[in-house]
């Protein structure tokens, strides 16, 4: 053989086809949604568990005294859908290790896709559509401010 | 010679049922949340539909069960900062049996803060 060196293919590692890694940023946002979450829910917990008359002071005027500021809406709404994705993923985790029967599994991941794609829907609207002070409801039922002034 | 274990049950300690309730709490949580929104979704349709169902959030039995289910998020919560502390911070694998201490202490120093206020309000009465 003459001394000419066979040219072979460029690197001889495995190749792996490029796709991005879903199951790590699956992990990662576990994290960091978990991390926002912490805040936004003790604080939740606080006003309206702790802080002035807790549960027995909750009714439709509470709510809408809360909804009437802009800040509240999107406490609100950033728990309705980072806790949706971080619960709903993580029973994809739960339903991955129990459920090893293809039917079952698919049966179930089914449901949970339902489940969240109604629950948020609902909710995300319910917050932007809501009023405060609907006509014709009774006016004390409804916080102070939709009668003064 | 290493000593037999009694029994053939897997006991992996604290680092085991830390998991064992992080995964329940996480489940329960989620499900209370489906129902979470449901009910407050009522405001859209009257402040009367909404008041007569959040009243039954009222009653004793309700009462505790919101209890259960602040104690579950608080403990889902302090795990959660644990899991995340054994992942990224270095000595956090070699602390992590302390660090569920920590986080049981956190829950009952929280939860004794916590109970007085909520009970009270269920039970006190108006
Ligand atoms: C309050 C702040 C929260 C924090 C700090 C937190 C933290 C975490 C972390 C770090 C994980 C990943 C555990 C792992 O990969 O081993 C996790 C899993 C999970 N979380 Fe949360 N979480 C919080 C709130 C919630 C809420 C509101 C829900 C329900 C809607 C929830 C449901 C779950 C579920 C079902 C899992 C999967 C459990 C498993 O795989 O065993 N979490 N949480």
């Amino acid at each position: 053989m003459a001394a000419s060196t066979p040219t072979l293919a460029a690197p001889r590692s495995p190749r792996r086809a490029r796709r991005p890694n879903t199951e790590l940023y699956s992990w990662v946002f576990m994290r960091a949604s978990g991390a926002l979450l912490l805040i936004l829910i003790f604080v939740h917990l606080f006003t309206n568990l702790v802080s002035g008359g807790g549960v027995s002071a909750i009714d439709f005027g509470f709510v809408a005294g809360k909804w009437a500021k802009p800040v509240w809406q999107v406490w609100d709404l950033l728990i309705l859908w980072l806790a949706m994705i971080h619960g709903a993923n993580g029973l994809r985790t739960i339903i991955n290790d129990y459920a090893t029967r293809t039917g079952t599994r698919l049966t179930l991941m089914g449901l949970l896709a339902v489940a969240f794609a109604v629950v948020v829907v609902l909710g995300t609207l319910v917050i932007f559509t809501f009023s405060p002070c609907p006509p014709g409801a009774p006016a004390d039922l409804l916080p102070s401010f939709c009668t003064a002034g | 010679m290493p000593e037999a274990p009694a029994g053939t049950l897997y006991r992996g300690r604290e680092g085991m049922w830390s998991w064992v309730a992080h995964r329940v709490t996480g489940f329960l949580i989620f499900f209370f949340l489906l129902v979470h929104v449901l009910d407050t979704s009522l405001v859209r349709v009257s402040p009367e539909a909404y008041n007569a169902v959040i009243g039954t959030y009222k009653n004793p039995i309700m009462g505790l069960g919101e209890a259960g289910l602040v104690a579950a998020v608080v403990y889902h919560a302090l795990n959660g900062v644990r899991v995340m502390l054994v992942d990224f911070w270095s000595r956090g694998t070699r602390y992590q049996r302390q660090m569920t201490w920590i986080v049981v202490a956190l829950f009952v120093i929280l939860m004794a803060g916590f109970l007085p206020v909520h009970l009270g309000n269920v039970f006190g009465g108006e």
